[in-house]
């Protein structure tokens, strides 16, 4: 009996791992930098870029930092959830432009809408470096002392939204 | 002869031309010690875009601008630690293509051998049971007498 008991249940182990496996994203990969004070930058607007922007300016607030470019296509899918959101005004919205040229920006946010307070551009991503991207849209979640409290590696979808992103920003607002 | 001697000179300033398009190109390129060093140490680097390529061999505009941070760190005297310390930081240890040896891995580093352990102690007991159940074990007096009797009935008659 256990002759055939043992393959057995070995088999039903790998499939097991296998099924977990299957049904991960490899293009998540855990981002060391939650639970840790966001890094500093300062980068010029990219509307104005005689005016810069800091992240330091933003201490005291719950905020989103979310790394677009035009030359994203997955940027392009979240874009009208992102004029959404920041109607409904839950948390303000800073967008970081990544590895753009100024003018792309500028002519995407006005044919599609504008929803961040204000974008800083980031032409060599070199402040992308500092905060880990390696595939746009992300988007971060920083808290009041600086600290980045979650983490969205690709396009914001409404699920994560409502489950991930609503919940911390009301917990970290009280 | 003459086309001989034209044909000389000609290899000669195809040769010169060689040696300083190379010079040239030399002069251009970045610090070879450098270069070298960041060779080495970006083939322990995964590219996060394309996961299943060193940051060496990654054509990805990530890769581009993370070759360039490593080569002005290099320059700016950082050791090779140092720089894997500030990708680890910024990526996690997913950036390295050797993963540490730590708690969460020993799986990873130690399971192949204790998979091999358990394979060679079960092909052990295997081979040895095998071995036991078909080992001769001398014959009793009365198996001997029937072993006998068997070999001088049989040839040449019938069996009922």
């Amino acid at each position: 009996m256990a002759r055939y008991l043992i393959p057995l249940v070995l088999f039903v182990i790998l499939v097991i791992f296998l099924a977990i496996g299957l049904g991960r994203d490899p293009h998540e990969v855990p981002s060391p930098l939650i639970g840790k004070a966001a890094p500093t930058f300062q980068l010029p607007q990219l509307k104005d870029p005689s005016k810069s922007f800091s992240a330091q300016e933003m201490r005291g607030k719950v905020w989103l930092l979310n790394v677009w470019a035009s030359w994203c296509v997955s940027c392009r899918e979240e874009h009208p959830l992102l004029l959404d959101y920041a109607r409904s005004a839950a948390v303000p919205i800073y967008g970081l432009n990544y590895k753009d040229k100024r003018e792309d920006a500028l002519e995407w946010l006005e044919q599609l809408g504008d929803p961040y307070v204000l974008s800083a551009a980031d032409e060599d991503g070199r402040v992308a470096i500092d905060y880990g991207v390696y595939g746009a849209p992300e988007t971060y979640l920083i808290d009041r002392d600086g600290v980045i409290r979650f983490k969205q590696v690709g396009a914001v979808t409404p699920e994560v939204w409502e489950r991930k992103i609503l919940p911390l920003v009301k917990d970290l607002n009280r | 002869m003459k086309r001989s001697v034209v044909l000389f000179l000609l290899l000669l300033l195809s040769c010169m031309a060689f040696t300083l398009a190379t010079g040239a190109a030399q002069s251009t390129a970045e610090d070879p010690a450098t270069e070298a060093r960041l060779r080495n140490l970006s083939q322990e680097l995964r590219c996060l875009v394309c996961q299943n390529e060193t940051l060496a061999d990654s054509r990805a505009d990530l890769a581009d601008d993370l070759r360039r941070e490593i080569r002005e760190q290099m320059k700016a005297g950082k050791s090779d630690q140092e720089i894997i310390a500030f990708l680890t930081q910024r990526y996690g240890d997913f950036v390295l293509y050797r993963p540490r040896v730590r708690p969460v891995t020993y799986l990873l580093w130690f399971g192949p051998f204790v998979l091999l352990v358990g394979g060679m102690l079960v092909l052990y007991r295997y081979v040895k049971q095998r071995r036991d159940s078909i080992s001769e074990k001398p014959l009793t007096a009365a198996e001997r007498r029937r072993a006998e009797d068997l070999l001088e009935s049989a040839p040449g008659k019938e069996i009922a």
